[in-house]
């Protein structure tokens, strides 16, 4: 278990969790600007440990960019700006002596569309460890791609041909590829954009099984335009409107009794 | 005589464009009166009728026209060949064509005499000499036994074949006039016809290039198979001197030291330039395109890229001058001051290293596309699971682009390879073998140029051998390019 960082949270804490589950990720009064627009609105909210929590909300309410400044993928646009406070176990992310490089690899990210690499279904698993130098010999990377692909649930399928080229595998299976490709870097957070919104129902199903296991060891932060999708895997829900976090609470309330009157036109369909 | 004398192939055109226009003006006419106000209840808008008789009053006209002008000298010439004497027909030494020229020259000076002018011409032209002379006849070339008869026969049956090209002519733009202005109605489908009309005007256009090619190597391959016939095949590619001696050719051309015709000096000197040139611009080429496609800024980029690109637009003497004059000297001073050296200013490493920087761009601007290509999906995972943008590069961005970049390297050695004026310039004319950079050598190109400039007559195996270095030269570009052009195709289905 990850030490407790709750800090200066309390107060601006929109909802905590009576578990005994500590903050991994706590944001404070955070706004992204790309160029002169607001994406963003004084977010605050706590992303607890070993719990998967949604975004939701409408087409351009700013959850991806939300969630990419989480692991400061935003840095690579010229254009966007970000401030306020986001804390890791406690650490700003970003702080000046923070390296976004080392950043995200603790901080792992599932992307909407499948993006294997060009490359064997091994060499995109390996492809974390290896820059990070995680291993010291070909055996322990072996045993990494092997409990990585095992986690994304997908070894019994690829074991026979892990030096195929990954982006010869169908959608559903690149992405889970994509995802122990991800874990292979044993990432704290994942972060997932969509990560089923290019999927069939079948290979959803799927990939919503593997987000319920993961939660045992991650912490994961998942974006959807799904609604069922977010009441099926997470515990958490944060609906997001027009760059505001408009309601952020266990999912079972946010679904059966919101509290907001925007979130209850938005779970019963009334816009978005 | 009059009336023949404005039938000429230009003036005709004329006259069915001017048609084409009248028959479009009263097409739109047509179109929009019957329509009686309701626009919509035409099926082609007016445009389409007046473009569909514009196209039936010109395009049939103006194509057996164009026919008729590229046919008629093969039934014109063989009737002026038979006044033709004998010992003319059977030269070898002056062939009959060439007399054939001059015979046209003064058929067509004839189309602007009087009656007596060609009256005198015939009995003999003496009279007339200053009227030929200012139509531009070469006067001291004409023999007066044969050539006057057979520019009458030439000058008459073109005469003669003119009111029929005429009548032909413009009876068809008059047949299109009046069919395309009766059928303009509601329903005519007018938009479908114009539409088929372009389309197929398009695929004419298109098809021109590649008939050019064809040409190109048609035009080339008899010359090479006489080559060949003189000169036997493995001693022109497997010979190691080149030396065509100018002297031993005789009348017929044929007594010449065929063992002086090897090709593998000039392959050589044109690989050995090419490799130098492709060591220089691959690495700067290259650097430059993963800085512009992955590390400037958008600013820089706008301002770089089309910088850089003007060096491609340079031509290529330039660059030959800036290698005589500036590098090649400066080179042969530090080999020989410095480092002790025998050098001189033409040599393989000051053509090479010229080269390179002329191709740096090829290499630099399509290296900078194929990167940008790759999707952005990939620098996003690649930089999502904590890589940083070298490793990116490196590891993902490279690799996925390296068979574009393959492409673009092979099309700047074929650039190379095909080059002219530099290695004119600049690595001199010596056909030799050597590895030393510092030597004079040269190239395939180079040694076209001299064979051909030096003006001999191109019966000669001299001149002939340079068809064979042409298309050989040919075959390897565009060997080459076939094999960029099918690489950079798979690396794009890849993607999409």
């Amino acid at each position: 278990m990850t030490d407790m960082t709750t800090t200066a949270a309390a107060a601006a804490a929109p909802a905590t969790d009576p578990n005994a589950v500590g903050y991994k990720m706590t944001a404070r009064n955070v706004d992204v600007y790309y160029g002169e627009t607001r994406a963003i609105k004084d977010v605050s909210i706590d992303i607890l440990d070993r719990t998967v929590t949604a975004f939701i909300g409408p087409s351009g309410c700013g959850k991806s960019t939300f969630l990419r400044c989480l692991n400061r993928m935003n840095d690579t646009i010229d254009i966007c700006r970000v401030t306020g406070e986001i804390k890791l176990d406690g650490g700003d992310i970003y702080d000046r002596s923070v390296d976004p490089v080392q950043l995200r690899a603790r901080v792992g990210m599932v992307f909407q569309k499948p993006n294997p690499f060009p490359k064997s279904i091994y060499d995109n698993v390996a492809y974390g460890p290896r820059i990070h130098g995680l291993t010291r010999n070909k055996a322990d990377l072996d045993e990494i791609i092997e409990m990585s692909l095992r986690r994304a649930a997908m070894w019994d399928e690829v074991k026979d041909r892990l030096d195929e080229p990954g982006t010869g595998l169908s959608g559903g299976q690149q992405q889970r590829l994509c995802i122990a490709r991800a874990i292979a870097t044993s990432p704290e957070v994942l972060l997932m954009d969509e990560p089923a919104s290019a999927l069939d129902p079948i290979a959803t199903s799927k990939i919503e099984e593997l987000i319920d296991e993961l939660r045992q060891n991650f912490s994961i932060v998942i974006v959807t335009h799904s609604m069922q999708q977010a009441a099926r895997v997470s515990q958490k829900t944060a609906f997001f409107h027009l760059g505001n976090l408009v309601e952020f609470d266990d999912t079972s309330k946010i679904f059966t009794n919101p509290s907001e009157e925007r979130t209850q036109d938005y779970i019963s369909g009334r816009f978005g | 005589m009059q009336a023949l004398d404005f039938v000429t192939a230009p003036n005709l055109a004329l006259v069915v464009l001017a048609l084409a226009v009248i028959g479009y003006i009263i097409g739109r006419v047509r179109a929009v009166a019957a329509s009686k106000g309701d626009p919509s209840s035409l099926h082609s808008r007016p445009g389409y009728h007046a473009a569909f008789v514009f196209i039936w009053t010109g395009l049939p006209a103006l194509v057996v026209l164009a026919a008729w002008v590229v046919l008629q000298p093969f039934y014109v010439e063989p009737k002026g060949y038979e006044v033709f004497p004998k010992s003319v027909m059977e030269s070898t030494t002056q062939p009959a064509d060439l007399k054939m020229d001059v015979v046209k020259s003064i058929a067509k000076a004839l189309e602007d005499f009087s009656p007596e002018q060609r009256e005198k011409l015939v009995l003999g032209f003496r009279d007339i000499e200053s009227a030929l002379d200012r139509a531009g006849v070469a006067v001291a070339e004409i023999d007066q036994s044969y050539m006057p008869r057979a520019a009458q026969v030439i000058f008459e049956t073109r005469q003669s074949l003119k009111p029929i090209m005429a009548a032909v002519v413009l009876g068809l733009a008059v047949i299109g006039f009046i069919f395309s202005i009766a059928v303009v109605s509601r329903r005519m489908r007018a938009r479908n016809r114009v539409e088929t009309a372009v389309r197929g005007m398009l695929i004419i256009a298109s098809s021109i290039a590649i008939l050019t090619t064809f040409g190109i190597v048609f035009a080339l391959i008899f010359d090479t198979i006489r080559f060949f016939s003189v000169v036997p095949f493995q001693d022109f590619l497997f010979g190691l001197t080149w030396d065509p001696t100018f002297q031993g050719a005789d009348e017929e051309g044929h007594s010449v030291d065929s063992r002086g015709f090897g090709f593998v000096p000039l392959i050589f000197g044109t690989v050995y330039i090419s490799f130098i040139a492709l060591l220089v611009a691959v690495p700067i080429g290259l650097f430059s395109a993963i800085y512009m496609a992955e590390f400037a800024t958008p600013r820089f980029r706008s301002i770089a890229k089309p910088v850089l690109e003007v060096l491609a637009g340079v031509p290529t003497i330039v660059y030959g001058f800036f290698a005589l004059v500036t590098v090649g000297p400066a080179l042969a001073e530090f080999f020989t001051n410095t480092l002790g050296l025998e050098a001189q200013g033409r040599s393989v490493l000051t053509a090479g290293i010229v080269m390179g920087i002329m191709i740096i761009p090829f290499v630099s601007s399509l290296s900078d596309d194929i990167i940008t290509a790759v999707p952005q999906s990939l620098r996003d995972a690649s930089l999502g699971l904590g890589a940083t943008k070298a490793e990116t590069v490196r590891i993902v961005l490279l690799p996925a682009a390296l068979p574009g970049i393959m492409a673009a390297v092979l099309l700047a050695a074929s650039r190379a390879i095909g080059e002219t004026m530099i290695v004119v310039l600049a690595a001199g004319a010596t056909a030799q073998i050597t590895a030393n950079p510092l030597e004079a050598m040269t190239t395939i190109t180079v040694t076209i140029v001299n064979l051909l400039k030096a003006d001999t007559d191109f019966t000669s195996p001299q001149a002939l051998s340079a068809y064979a270095l042409g298309i050989t030269l040919f075959v390897v570009t565009l060997v080459m390019n076939v094999y960029a052009l099918r690489i950079v195709r798979k690396y794009r289905e890849q993607y999409e």
